[in-house]
């Protein structure tokens, strides 16, 4: 018979233990005892970030091809290069804590197992590349950072890496931004646009406000935030930077509440999140084929490799 | 005789770090020698001990220090915004009008 996480019997004081050291700061390594629980959380946690990694060039990728200069075009290839070789470190992460990287590949595939909204969005021009890379990859930055102090060492170290590259996608995507809005008025309305589209997926994008006490990441220090501090310092660093190139942010409700010191903001339509990341995004099934054919298309590699019979 | 690489890790959740090596007969004599040399004043929390044969290295010149190929486009330097924004907000602040 298999095991299976209920039949583990674990020791209550040693689970209270490792609870004690996470909480005040410790770090675990992949050798490390851990109870069951908490390794599990970590691998759907680390699994989620790497298929995230890997859907995410999906979208950019589109645009290669399509790319307004040289200089771009060598850049978006860099940063879906970049993003394929964080999907790769984190699948080794991941696969450390016990599952193989065929299984993690085969859940995404079959939509068992899930990745980031914003990469369920379709994306419709030059200026989306530009949103893209500036505000998405900052958003997602600001989780990451929080990730460095994660009480799994393994994945904090990772996060360095990680980090280090994705701070030049954001100074890209602001860049083209920049250079966009200081260009044509089609040009400038063709950012606002794609910033009117991406707006509510950014909001989404750290979660919703979950209870700190109901969030077993938290519990565990697998992350070091919750999810509407991110939020707020996204708002802080990023909507400053927007609204200073002259764009709009596509919510009234909108503004900083000095007393309270945080951002006020309309509450999005949470069940709508809850609907992308499960599946049923507007590109979902369309970015989910494309895999699917990819990873078709590549199995002959993955056969010679491994030394299988083609 | 066989030399083995030493890896430490200074503080909890650090990366591992090249700390030295020593020469064994074999693996038991090296984890011997390595516990004595960088384990003894606890300035190490873990350590490992490594084969040197086991150590490949990448020597490519090409990959690692390329002389004349410029790759800024794929660093955060490569990027310089400054004058841009300038005029970006040059823009947008002449074109609020005033109450």
């Amino acid at each position: 018979m298999v095991a299976t996480v209920d039949t583990i019997v674990e020791d209550p004081a040693r689970v209270e233990e490792f609870v004690k050291h996470v909480q005040s700061g410790g770090k675990v390594e992949s050798g490390d005892w851990m109870p069951e629980e908490y390794r599990k959380q970590v691998l759907r946690f680390v699994e989620m970030h790497a298929n995230s990694e890997l859907m995410g060039v999906l979208p950019e990728r589109e645009w290669i091809n399509k790319a307004p200069t040289l200089k771009r075009k060598l850049a978006l290839t860099a940063k879906v290069q970049d993003e394929v070789g964080h999907a790769e470190l984190l699948y080794r992460v991941a696969e450390d804590l016990g599952k193989t990287r065929e299984a993690m590949l085969q859940d995404l595939l079959d939509g068992k197992t899930k990745f980031h909204n914003v990469f369920h969005y379709p994306t419709y021009s030059w200026a989306d590349v530009a949103i893209i890379a500036w505000l998405v990859d900052a958003a997602a930055i600001q989780s990451q950072k929080a990730l460095l102090d994660s009480s799994y060492a393994p994945y904090a170290r990772t996060m360095q890496k990680i980090c280090w590259e994705e701070s030049f996608h954001i100074k890209h995507g602001y860049d083209m931004v920049v250079t966009m809005m200081n260009g044509t008025q089609q040009q400038k309305d063709m950012i606002q646009e794609a910033l009117n589209r991406w707006w509510v997926p950014l909001v989404h994008f750290h979660g919703p406000p979950t209870l700190a006490e109901k969030d077993r990441d938290l519990y565990y220090r697998i992350k070091a935030k919750p999810n509407f501090v991110l939020r707020q310092e996204f708002f802080s660093k990023y909507i400053p930077k927007i609204l200073e190139l002259g764009l709009t942010i596509p919510d009234p409700e909108l503004r900083f509440d000095t007393e309270a010191n945080e951002w006020r903001y309309s509450d999005p339509d949470w069940n709508e999140l809850k609907l992308v990341v499960t599946g049923h995004g507007p590109k979902t099934e369309d970015r989910l084929n494309l895999r699917r054919m990819a990873y078709a298309d590549t199995q002959w590699v993955r056969d010679v490799v491994l030394g299988r019979a083609a | 005789m066989p030399v083995f690489e030493v890896f430490q890790q200074a503080r909890e959740g650090k990366a591992f770090e090249h700390g030295g090596n020593v020469v064994a007969p074999d693996a038991d004599m090296a984890i011997l020698y390595a516990r004595e040399f960088y384990g003894r004043r606890q300035e190490a929390r873990r350590i490992w001990v490594v084969p040197r044969e086991c150590i490949v290295e990448i020597n490519d010149p090409d990959l690692l220090h390329p002389p004349a190929v410029d790759r800024s486009y794929r660093t955060v330097g490569g990027y310089s915004v400054r004058d841009t924004l300038r005029a970006t907000r040059g823009a947008v602040a002449g074109s609020a009008q005033p109450d």
